[in-house]
């Protein structure tokens, strides 16, 4: 049932030229990093042999575009998710789904996992740029392993603010925005002068993503990002619950 | 599963509803047996589409409780809803499917098999009259076609009880004859409930009629039982028409309105007295004093009667 429904919005996300319009663009903007880093590498590149360990290709050509794909997707994540709930509210298709013999969880999962296989789409792409790579060098796959998982939850994360702000309202562009406003709020907290231990860092997601980029993989990054995706779908789902009771 | 629970299909009990302090519902009761058509009336606001809405678990009621073939719809209702086919006010279309698309998105989500989902499609496009429009777009369909896409929808999964918000709004007269007897045909296997502006069309196919008025029920009878419920109101038309009193004067009659229904010269309303049948003697009184006697018959309207009688009484009060 979740991914009937799932189904459905990547159906809708592909049939609108919004999706198309948000793939092209990312692709051009990582193309474009691409070959600028790739550019800097080449220049550098007789001085990185002179080190003892040099850093990679990967490091230096391929962790940039990751960095750069989770600002891009911060202003790409609203657009794509402001009509998941809102438009259906507003043209008064909630009712076909809520009447249908479906669960409130299963209506918020399956929205949450079209829309993330759609930004997992995107990611597939920039790992196809990655790949590229190989033609002329090898790659740190280790690296690229982290890097992936890191935006795979970084995305989750964004997916799930979208999905719940979806279904605050029955506008989608008030969905956008206050999606918009509430990821670049948690970026910027990231540049915040606060003390490294200041409970606001803790909320910073791309702080969390940082550690990921590095090649590390920490536990607790993976729990907090598990954690703020789970917090934002209960609050979704509890919120067309409240519909329902119309308190 | 006894017969009992097997032939009534939706039971409501004292079904409540309040949107803060404003009572949209009050002590609601409704029992459909299976094969029924129940016509749903009221004026609007009296809380027709909120009781349909809690029926179909869209909305929870603040007290009382639904059954849906002896399911509880709040303890279970994934699979009370999985019994029930929704057509709301506005029927719930994506515009950007095809309407192929679109039902069968409806039949996986009530649970359709796969391996029937196709034969299911086609059946509820063939029982709605749409297998012509398969490949096209909801959105550019007109607004009878895409109401009958909505009943499809209702219907695909083959549900126990159809329930129906207003289903022949914006059809023409052909479709409307066609909806109808499909309701009826419905009305067979299924149980329906059918919501309605339209009061000869609660005469034509249903089989019980509810009224409800400010969020409480207000009749609920057969329609043989509605049409005694005024008594047979007579409309008399009279090329020659004597004075009121003289029509009053005759026996049987207990009170005589000029004009009324689709008025014109010479029409009268007759309400004749509970025990003595007036329309022999009018008749009579009529060949006697040469008043051209040109209709006589039953008021047409006795639904729109009691309706109004009923709704708009209490307004007065």
């Amino acid at each position: 049932m979740i991914f009937t429904i799932a189904g459905k919005e990547l159906r809708a996300l592909f049939s609108s030229p919004l999706a198309w319009v948000v793939l092209a663009f990312l692709q051009l903007t990582m193309g474009w990093i691409l070959v600028t880093r790739l550019d800097a590498f080449l220049t550098v590149q007789t001085q990185l042999m002179q080190m003892e360990t040099p850093p990679g290709i990967t490091e230096i050509v391929i962790a940039p575009i990751f960095g750069a794909a989770a600002v891009i997707l911060i202003m790409a994540v609203p657009l794509l998710s402001m009509r998941l709930i809102a438009e259906e509210r507003r043209n008064q298709t909630m009712t076909f789904l809520i009447s249908a013999p479906l669960s409130m969880t299963q209506i918020v999962l399956g929205k949450f996992v079209g829309l993330y296989s759609f930004l997992m789409l995107s990611v597939a792409l920039i790992l196809m740029m990655a790949a590229s790579m190989y033609l002329g060098g090898r790659l740190d796959l280790g690296l690229l392993g982290t890097l992936s998982l890191g935006l795979a939850l970084l995305i989750a994360a964004f997916a799930a603010v979208g999905v719940f702000f979806s279904s605050l309202t029955a506008q989608p562009v008030v969905a956008a925005t206050a999606t918009l406003a509430t990821l670049l709020g948690l970026w910027l907290l990231n540049m915040s002068q606060a003390s490294p231990d200041s409970p606001f860092l803790m909320l910073a997601l791309i702080r969390r993503y940082e550690s990921f980029t590095k090649g590390l993989i920490d536990t607790s990054d993976i729990v907090f990002l598990v954690l703020f995706t789970s917090v934002f779908l209960i609050l979704a789902i509890r919120r067309l619950d409240a519909d329902r009771l119309g308190a | 599963m006894n017969t009992q629970e097997d032939s009534q299909t939706v039971r409501a009990t004292s079904l409540s509803r309040q949107f803060g302090k404003r009572v949209a519902v009050s002590e609601v009761n409704l029992t459909l047996k299976r094969g029924e058509v129940l016509g749903f009336l009221g004026p609007n606001g009296a809380g027709k589409t909120t009781t349909m809405q809690m029926l179909t678990g869209n909305l929870a009621p603040t007290g009382g409780q639904v059954e849906i073939c002896g399911i509880d719809m709040l303890e279970r209702p994934t699979d009370a809803k999985a019994r029930i086919g929704y057509l709301p006010e506005t029927p719930p279309l994506y515009r950007d499917l095809t309407v192929n698309e679109f039902l069968q998105l409806a039949g996986r989500l009530h649970r359709v098999a796969k391996k029937s989902l196709a034969g299911a499609v086609d059946l509820a496009k063939q029982r709605c009259g749409i297998a012509d429009v398969g490949q096209r777009l909801i959105g550019t369909l007109s607004k009878g076609y895409q109401q009958r896409v909505g009943i499809a929808q209702a219907i695909i999964h083959n549900p126990d009880v159809v329930i129906l918000d207003e289903p022949t709004v914006g059809l023409d007269p052909n479709q409307i004859r066609d909806i109808r007897a499909l309701i009826r045909e419905l009305g067979g296997a299924h149980s329906v409930i059918l919501s309605t502006h339209i009061l000869p069309e609660v005469e034509q196919v249903c089989d019980r009629v509810q009224i409800m008025h400010r969020g409480s029920l207000v009749f609920n009878d057969t329609i043989a039982g509605l049409k005694q419920f005024r008594g047979g109101t007579l409309m008399l038309g009279l090329r020659k028409p004597p004075s009121i009193e003289a029509l009053a004067a005759i026996s049987g009659v207990a009170s005589v309105e000029p004009g009324g229904g689709t008025g014109g010269a010479g029409m009268f309303r007759i309400q004749p007295h509970a025990e003595v049948d007036p329309t022999d003697a009018l008749v009579r009184a009529s060949a006697d004093n040469g008043w051209n006697l040109f209709h006589l018959a039953p008021a047409a309207s006795s639904i729109e009667d009691v309706f109004v009688q009923l709704t708009h009484r209490e307004e007065t009060l």
